[in-house]
């Protein structure tokens, strides 16, 4: 059981398509990732709220195929 | 609210004590890194917590996901307020957010 970076990003952007998305492999099993997304579509929302917008884009991924993901989000600067 | 008979139990948890993390161990045990992360962080802020061990009960283990539209573990409650898992509490800690939003719920912190 095991999500490719690949296929993270893939669902991140199906549901946040401007998301600009860093994603790092930290145990090289699948199950261990840290990702970094930035996107227009998380100003003025709470950091929570901002997670759960990733979580449900992995489609009920997070918590089971894919056993961590170390998320950073954040809005674009400008 | 759906009408999942474990919400009461976990509303319970949450509204009678100040600061609660559910997480997988025990403060004094944590069997996991990430809860073991959030566990250090409370203690280094000499915060009192309620910690429930989700690995004892399988319905608060699965309740708690619903509950709070999280899908991980651990998850810190303060004042009956979900605040986050290991990743938003490390972060507020990090930014200096996390001393502030517990003083302005009225909680005290001192670092150790």
């Amino acid at each position: 059981m095991a999500m490719s970076a690949g296929e993270i990003e893939r669902l991140i952007k199906e549901a946040i398509p401007d998301a600009k998305i860093d994603i790092r492999d930290l145990a090289g099993d699948g199950d261990h990732y840290a990702a970094n997304v930035i996107s227009a579509a998380f100003k003025g929302k709470t950091r929570v709220q901002q997670h759960q917008m990733v979580y449900n884009a992995l489609k009920g991924g997070m918590g089971n195929e894919l056993h961590a993901l170390a998320l950073q989000t954040s809005a674009p600067e400008n | 609210m759906s009408d999942n008979p474990v919400f009461d139990r976990i509303r319970q948890e949450v509204d009678s004590n100040d600061v609660v993390l559910f997480m997988k161990g025990t403060p004094v045990f944590p069997q996991c890194g990430f809860s073991n992360a959030v566990v250090q962080v409370l203690t280094y802020l000499n915060v009192p917590f309620k910690g429930v061990n989700v690995l004892e009960d399988a319905d608060i283990r699965q309740g708690i996901k619903e509950f709070s539209d999280w899908p991980t573990i651990p998850q810190l409650y303060v004042k009956g307020e979900f605040v986050g898992g290991c990743d938003i509490v490390r972060e507020m800690f990090e930014q200096g957010e996390l001393r502030e939003f517990l003083a302005q719920k009225g909680i005290q912190t001192e670092a150790a």
